[in-house]
């Protein structure tokens, strides 16, 4: 499922998100259901994460940059998303997935799904 | 140096501290660049060397990044028109416009409208562009190619003669590596080898592309991973002038008989390479930010191997 560019209600989104981040760092090694990938300074945090099946990861972009994500194996393609606007999608199968920003191509993420 | 041409420059001397940064013309000789500041450059309209820089070929506009509205620049649409106007009133017209990409900042076609509507002001008819990676952020990055696939049957790149001077478009914004820079891909450079097989050493060849064809800052993807593969195939031409945006400041480099430049922005500058945590906008005051935006213009020199490259600000 791919949920494109919908804004979030912004000043409650970001604080949420950005309040996640630290939880998310210190819980990434093991699954969770819903969980946020805060963009940052050209950054994903975290750069890994471990969820289980059928959980939605949700990309915040923090930046002034637009960002996007797109699956390495050619899964899953989000539209640019800009300040303050998500992306969601939903991790059915269990498996190891790479994603990159193809905007900035160094930008890049692992999600593990159990 | 003559007395003439001492004069000359000491009065412009004088005429670049007004104009600031207005910017640089550079005239190009058998590969050579010669930097002559824009400012000596409109004097040099009125003389006989002046003269011999002959007729403006084409414009290149870059980065226009329609859709981008936060503060280190509101008001991009107004920014482009500045440009657009500084085109429109030059005294000989350019044949083409070149958009070297970024013509949006999201790839949403309401920002590709404004953006065909702002730039159908340019007096030149003939524009000729490519993607930039921000062209083509759409989930099914068919945007860009509706309205501007046509002369290439949707592969972005394509090649066309004009003046007898050869262009070739070439797109490095699609396949990302991750971690990596821009990238043509080896069905692309076969298409460029097929295209300059049996042609002339001496046509002068314009290489453009979105992203720098030649590594300014790797940790940012400042470059194409693949461009060598394109340089070598563009060694033995005797003039080859390489056209890229993407970094939003004037970067030059000479290399032989090829000369690599990127222009500026018309909406707003990035930061210097590494300074900072990412090739994001740069917040400049609202008075320097015109001194940062601008056009390039190309014009062919009577030398039949030259173009020069004249740099514009919008102030």
């Amino acid at each position: 499922m791919i949920l494109r560019n919908y804004r979030v209600s912004f000043a409650l989104g970001v604080v949420t998100a950005l309040g996640c981040t630290a939880a998310l760092i210190a819980t990434s090694a093991r699954a969770v259901d819903v969980t946020n990938i805060v963009i940052k300074d050209f950054k994903f945090s975290p750069e890994s994460l471990t969820v289980k099946a059928g959980s939605t990861v949700t990309w915040v972009n923090t930046d002034d940059e637009p960002h996007n994500v797109v699956s390495d194996a050619g899964l899953f393609r989000s539209g640019g998303f800009d300040t303050n606007e998500t992306f969601a999608h939903k991790f059915d199968k269990p498996g190891t997935y790479h994603i990159t920003c193809s905007i900035h191509p160094r930008m890049t993420a692992t999600i593990v799904v159990e | 140096m003559s007395d003439d041409q001492s004069r000359l420059s000491r009065r412009n001397a004088l005429k670049c501290m007004a104009f600031g940064g207005a910017g640089t013309l550079f005239a190009l000789s058998g590969g050579v660049f010669t930097p002559i500041d824009l400012a000596m450059a409109r004097a040099y309209d009125q003389t006989k060397e002046g003269k011999a820089l002959g007729k403006p070929l084409f414009v290149q506009i870059s980065d226009t990044h329609i859709g981008f509205n936060k503060e280190a620049n509101p008001d991009v649409n107004g920014t482009l028109t500045q440009t657009i106007d500084i085109v429109n009133a030059m005294s000989e017209q350019p044949a083409l416009i070149i958009h070297t990409g970024d013509i949006t900042h999201l790839s949403r076609p309401a920002e590709f409208d404004v953006a065909q509507q702002l730039l159908s002001r340019v007096r030149t008819t003939e524009l000729h562009t490519v993607p930039g990676e921000h062209d083509t952020t759409d989930a099914t990055v068919t945007e860009y190619f509706n309205r501007f696939g046509k002369a290439s049957n949707n592969k972005g790149y394509y090649s066309f003669d004009h003046a007898g001077v050869h262009f070739i478009a070439l797109v490095n914004v699609l396949q990302f590596k991750p971690g990596g820079l821009g990238t043509m891909g080896s069905e692309q450079l076969a298409w460029v080898a097929a295209d300059l097989k049996g042609r002339s050493s001496s046509t002068p060849i314009v290489v453009f592309a979105h992203m720098p064809l030649w590594t300014i800052y790797e940790p940012w993807g400042w470059g194409t991973g693949d461009a060598d593969q394109l340089m070598s195939q563009l060694r033995r031409f005797g003039s080859v002038t390489v056209l890229n945006g993407h970094i939003h400041q004037i970067v030059q480099k000479v290399e032989g008989n090829v000369t690599f430049h990127t222009a500026r922005s018309t909406a707003y500058p990035q930061p210097l390479a590494g300074e900072g945590s990412g090739p994001g906008p740069l917040k400049v005051a609202a008075d320097l930010l015109p001194k940062m935006l601008g056009v390039s213009s190309i014009s062919v020199v009577k030398h039949p191997r030259s173009l020069a490259i004249n740099d514009m600000a919008l102030a």
